[in-house]
């Protein structure tokens, strides 16, 4: 019965979408006030149908509704709870259930804090998302339905893949859809600018917070799943170029330009344009890989068993998606306007190298993606487009962007000087420069590209620090040093924070691409083996029985100059529902480094108490990478809280007038 | 005039850097491609020498077998109509079963033999990677209806 209030709930959640997108939108364009009112109910009653109808197929996954299709396809009697909950985004139907589940709340949430905005502009917002909420639900409804049952009942389930049974299911996919679909707000955003043709600094104040939002969620949900991948795959990696990383990481990469582009509209109205186009292409791309994941054509880890009717749909819709929101931005775009001059060397000129760098990342990663693809549509041969592709094209295009990030706080608004800035930086250079000598020295080894990114990492961080010190000096006014500091805008110091948190991560990736160490091996109980400095020795591997697998648990003793430091117990898995073995590695985490075991396999599968294949590794400075995300989420939240965000609506309301007549 | 002048400039950086980046790309893709040859094709030396390839298909029955040093693996990879012998030092994937599809990239050695310096398993037990499938299904059409694959399926070597 539940299920099928929960499918009910559902369809009338479509009908609701569809009334939110078509009534308000047409209310705000013929100024029918009546009509525009229904968005705020509207936007409500589809986020409280989804949460129930998502609620709904959480009961059955706790219930063990085994009669459910998609329960009995992604849940097993002895799945223990919190994986049961999270296991309804296990699988293609609730995974997207979860996505419209995100788009209504962000709906909901828009609804709820937009007070001060113009009756007119929140309708078209709202609409927007409907009209968006609209095709995801038919989707759900026409080739997904996670409430199918199952007749006769199933009397158990085929289990959740080991895989996914770990607390990175339960953080990854909620953090990174909050991301994706996140930008659905700055894409309606962009959309109800181009249909009032009222774009200007308010509507980039507006929509600023909200785009910021869906970047730290993306940020966070990205370096999440690199971190789980990490430690659950068992194979040491952090990022594989995997394609359907690929897919997360290229709205990041417009996100980010995004962001920055706004920033500008906001400060000098200028990049009006650019920044709808953004907008546009970070929810395209965001669609992009919910296509790419969800039909199939992709060979990945992150495949679900596929239903060619799926890919259709979305590819139908993504086409429709874009393609009109493209026609709309081409039919009024010349309206909205260039905005502001600004110099050849300027803050502008800086931010827009900025954002044509992202987007030139974004085209290659998006290449290397497509291009597989590409290739294999027209029947010339099946290829693959490896790491090394990435690594090649993304080093050079990083380069400038990570050393402009040091500059760009410096120069100012419509006309910097390049003497003045020069002066201002000449001791982060210094510092830079002496880092990227000396430490790799450090470490034993000398490398350009080791130093290269080194120095990169010193001077972004020298340079935020120059640039924070300068203005508190310049905004001092008789104050005490802390207190002026203290009382920074929070958009400086978040934008701050956040580029420290990058050079955190590239000390993270250039550490640990110059001196990680790994050693595949074979070990009988007894033996030990060396990797940089650390003496791991095994001393066999015993059977243990976990809530619904068991496993052979291996015992390794770490040592560090002959004194033992802990026990390691990396572990084989083999879960009863399955035939699939999974590794557990064991992870000692350091500040400095993590140090890493896995067990392969027994050499003689009938002895597994005998020898076994071992993969042991070294990883300097690997949980930077991750510490650096963070960091920059950090940065995004306080940039997000600052006051200006919250003006109320008298003070909103002028300026958009003021620039309705300008 | 001043402002055409920069404005020159700006539309000439632009192109230059655009120039570059172009350069950058196709080259990487050039050197980092990575084509998959059918073990077929491969017998039938259609297989590129000294380069990077991927193969393949499925694991042979009982063809798997280690070296003394426990870590070097060599195993039989067959689309069902040719095999190929593959060489891989290193921890296979979980995946990795006897019977099962499987992915390789490597190159081809001397004594005929293919190096592998990595070997793809995918993530769920019943899941075939679509390179293996496609190996496979190739080489049974070629088995059962005389149809060389080499006039459809081949390769263009246009790198």
């Amino acid at each position: 019965m539940i299920p099928e209030l929960g499918h009910f709930a559902l369809i009338l959640s479509a009908l609701v979408a569809l009334i939110l997108g078509t009534l308000p939108l047409i209310g705000a364009h013929t100024n029918r006030m009546a009509w525009v009112a229904v968005a705020r109910p509207a936007a409500t009653a589809m986020a409280l149908l989804v949460t129930f109808s998502f609620a709904c197929l959480t009961q059955a996954f706790v219930a063990n509704d085994f009669s459910v299709v998609y329960v009995a396809q992604h849940s097993n009697s002895l799945l223990p709870i919190q994986y049961r909950i999270a296991g309804v985004w296990g699988g293609h139907e609730g995974s997207l259930l979860l996505w419209i589940l995100m788009l209504t709340w962000w709906a909901f949430l828009v609804a709820m804090l937009s007070r001060q905005l113009p009756e007119a502009m929140v309708a078209r917002v709202l609409g927007t998302l409907g009209l968006v909420g609209f095709g995801f639900l038919l989707f759900i409804l026409l080739t997904s339905n996670p409430f199918e049952r199952l007749l006769p009942a199933a009397a158990e389930g085929r289990d959740l893949n080991p895989l996914l049974q770990d607390p990175g299911l339960v953080i990854h996919p909620p953090l990174l859809y909050m991301g994706y679909v996140g930008f659905s707000v700055a894409f309606a955003f962009a959309i109800a600018a181009l249909l009032s043709g009222k774009l200007d600094a308010a509507w980039a104040r507006w929509s600023r917070p909200w785009t910021m939002a869906a970047w730290i969620f993306l940020t966070l949900g990205i370096a999440m799943g690199s971190w789980w991948a990490y430690y659950e795959l068992g194979w040491g990696g952090w990022w594989f170029w995997d394609p359907v990383e690929n897919a997360s990481f290229m709205p990041w990469l417009i996100g980010t330009a995004l962001i920055h582009s706004l920033a500008v509209t906001e400060k000098r109205g200028s990049f009006k344009n650019w920044t709808v186009l953004l907008a546009i292409s970070a929810f395209s791309l965001s669609l992009l890989g919910t296509f790419l994941v969800r039909s199939g054509v992709l060979t990945s880890v992150h495949a679900f068993a596929t239903d060619p009717r799926r890919g259709i749909f979305i590819l139908i819709f993504l086409v429709a998606v874009i393609g009109s929101s493209l026609a709309l931005f081409a039919a009024r775009a010349p309206k909205v306007g260039l905005g502001g001059r600004f110099g050849l060397v300027s803050r502008e000129s800086l931010l827009l190298t900025n954002n044509v760098l992202l987007v030139v990342a974004c085209a290659t990663v998006l290449l290397g993606t497509l291009y597989p693809l590409l290739i294999d549509a027209l029947g010339v041969g099946k290829i693959s487009v490896g790491p090394p592709y990435f690594n090649a094209v993304f080093v050079p295009v990083m380069t400038p962007i990570l050393f402009l990030m040091g500059v760009g706080p410096f120069a100012r608004w419509k006309e910097a000087s390049i003497p003045e800035i020069a002066k201002a930086v000449k001791w982060a250079l210094v510092v830079g420069a002496l880092v990227a000598i000396v430490l790799p020295l450090l470490y034993g080894q000398w490398h350009a590209m080791t130093a290269l990114g080194l120095l990169l990492a010193a001077w972004i961080v020298a340079t935020a620090i120059l640039n924070f010190v300068e203005r508190v000096r310049h905004t001092r006014a008789g104050r005490g040093f802390v207190a002026t500091a203290l009382s920074q805008p929070r958009t400086f110091v978040g934008m701050h924070l956040a580029h420290i948190g990058i050079a955190v991560f590239v000390v993270g990736v250039t550490m640990v691409g110059s001196y990680q160490d790994e050693k595949d091996i074979k070990l009988a109980p007894g033996q030990s083996v060396d990797v940089a400095g650390y003496h791991f020795t095994f001393n066999g591997v015993k059977a243990v029985e976990g809530p619904n697998y068991v496993a052979a648990q291996g015992d390794f003793d770490l040592a560090v100059d002959g004194k033992f430091v802990r026990k390691m117990n990396p572990e084989k898995r083999n879960y009863h529902s399955s035939a699939m073995p999974m590794t557990e590695a064991s992870i000692d985490a350091g500040f400095l480094r993590d140090v890493y075991v896995s067990l392969g396999e027994p050499i003689d599968r009938d002895k597994p108490e005998g020898e076994w294949a071992v993969r042991v590794y070294y990883k300097p400075f690997v949980d930077w990478i991750w510490g650096g995300c963070v960091l920059m989420s950090l940065g995004g939240l306080i940039a997000m809280l600052d006051r200006r965000y919250r003006v109320r609506a008298r003070a909103a309301a002028p300026v958009s007038a003021g620039a309705q007549q300008a | 005039m001043k402002t055409r002048h920069k404005k020159l400039a700006l539309i000439g950086g632009a192109l230059a850097i655009l120039g570059i980046i172009a350069a950058l790309v196709l080259n990487a893709l050039n050197s980092n491609i990575a084509l998959y040859i059918s073990p077929t094709d491969v017998a039938a030396g259609k297989a590129p020498v000294g380069k990077p390839f991927r193969i393949g298909g499925l694991v042979k029955e009982g063809s798997v077998a280690r070296e003394a040093d426990g870590v070097t693996v060599r195993f039989i990879v067959t689309d069902t109509a040719k095999d190929i012998t593959v060489n891989y030092k290193g921890i296979l994937p979980d995946l990795f079963k006897e019977g099962k599809g499987v992915v390789a990239q490597g190159k081809m050695t001397d004594a005929g033999t293919f190096s592998a310096s990595e070997v793809l398993a995918k993530h769920d037990e019943n899941y075939m990677p679509p390179e293996a499938a496609k190996a496979v299904d190739d080489a049974q059409k070629a088995a059962n209806k005389h149809v060389s694959p080499s006039s459809l399926g081949q390769p263009k070597a246009s790198y």
